[in-house]
């Protein structure tokens, strides 16, 4: 009884935790993104550029994010090449999600050079998370 | 009585010869860097440092970018630290029984980078059944504990292996 109402209090701590945790870390990053030049960030950009398919320049295939992150980001995503399970990515199932700038930067930086085959600018990113933010 | 008093010795002698086996010290140096099993860790198994020798290490780790295909470039800071916690307690530089094994199946000058090229780790998984890599859950010779139960904790014995599609290994 005891351990349970401990648990619920643990557990709800750690939620408002995370979500004071993403509040100001994806607008710290986003400000950050702002102040290197970037217009106001676009979620339909974001997104339009997520979707979207390039080509791989070593293996002549199509990628983009959904390659790994699947087309549902309330659902677990798969690596392409390692079949490692990825977690969602929406907020809304899964709070642990942009709220580590050093964990953001890190796999915006690889997935960009991955996908894209090169960095994305300070603009592409600030899309990518203002579409992300609002799943 | 005597006979009862005489079987529990020996049982509790097994028991004791039995728990030795079991806690044997590990083949390889466990893992004991958060930072090591945070960042690489997340992708794959967080292979042992002692699994390869240190200048094995220095030229992965000189080459995140383009890491076996993928990237995993890291910030300076962190590649730096991992790279010391790599080289220090890498297989050359331990007493752990099959680094050593592993090392010394080297040939001098080589510098292996995947594991699974050395030629005790070839030597070792020349019986794995054929077909066992295709299954889902294994997919690559390069996932450790997808047989090795306790790899984490260093341990590759042959009591700890469960294949995939095959089950527990026996001899």
């Amino acid at each position: 009884m005891n351990n349970n109402v401990l648990m619920m209090m643990a557990m709800a701590g750690m939620l408002v935790i995370n979500v004071e945790a993403y509040a100001s870390e994806v607008e710290l990053l986003q400000s950050e993104y702002q102040n290197q030049g970037a217009e106001p960030f676009s979620a339909a950009a974001g997104e339009k550029m997520w979707r979207q398919q390039y080509i791989d320049k070593k293996s002549g295939k199509q990628r983009s994010c959904q390659t790994c992150h699947g087309e549902d980001l309330t659902m677990s995503g798969k690596h392409a090449r390692t079949g490692k399970v990825i977690d969602p990515l929406a907020r809304s199932v899964n709070s642990e999600r942009l709220t580590k700038v050093k964990f953001m930067k890190k796999w915006l930086k690889r997935n960009c050079k991955w996908t894209i085959g090169r960095e994305c600018s300070a603009q592409e990113k600030g899309d990518f998370l203002a579409y992300l933010k609002g799943l | 009585m005597k006979t009862k008093l005489l079987k529990l010795i020996v049982m509790a002698g097994l028991l004791l010869i039995g728990s030795a086996v079991v806690n044997a010290a590990p083949g390889v140096a466990p893992v004991n860097n958060e930072l090591y099993a945070e960042e690489c860790g997340t992708c794959h198994f967080a292979y042992q440092p002692g699994l390869l020798p240190a200048r094995s290490w220095k030229k992965i780790m000189a080459g995140l970018e383009d890491h076996f295909g993928e990237n995993a470039e890291l910030e300076d800071a962190d590649r730096a630290k991992l790279e010391a916690y790599l080289t220090e307690n890498a297989g050359d530089h331990s007493d752990y029984k099959r680094s050593k094994k592993l090392m010394r199946s080297i040939k001098s000058g080589a510098i292996p980078l995947r594991i699974s090229k050395i030629p005790y780790f070839v030597k070792e998984h020349r019986e794995v059944p054929r077909g066992a890599l295709k299954h889902d859950k294994v997919r690559s010779i390069s996932n450790c504990d997808a047989c090795h139960t306790t790899a984490a904790k260093g341990r590759f014995g042959e009591r700890g292996i469960n294949i995939p599609g095959h089950g527990k290994w026996e001899d």
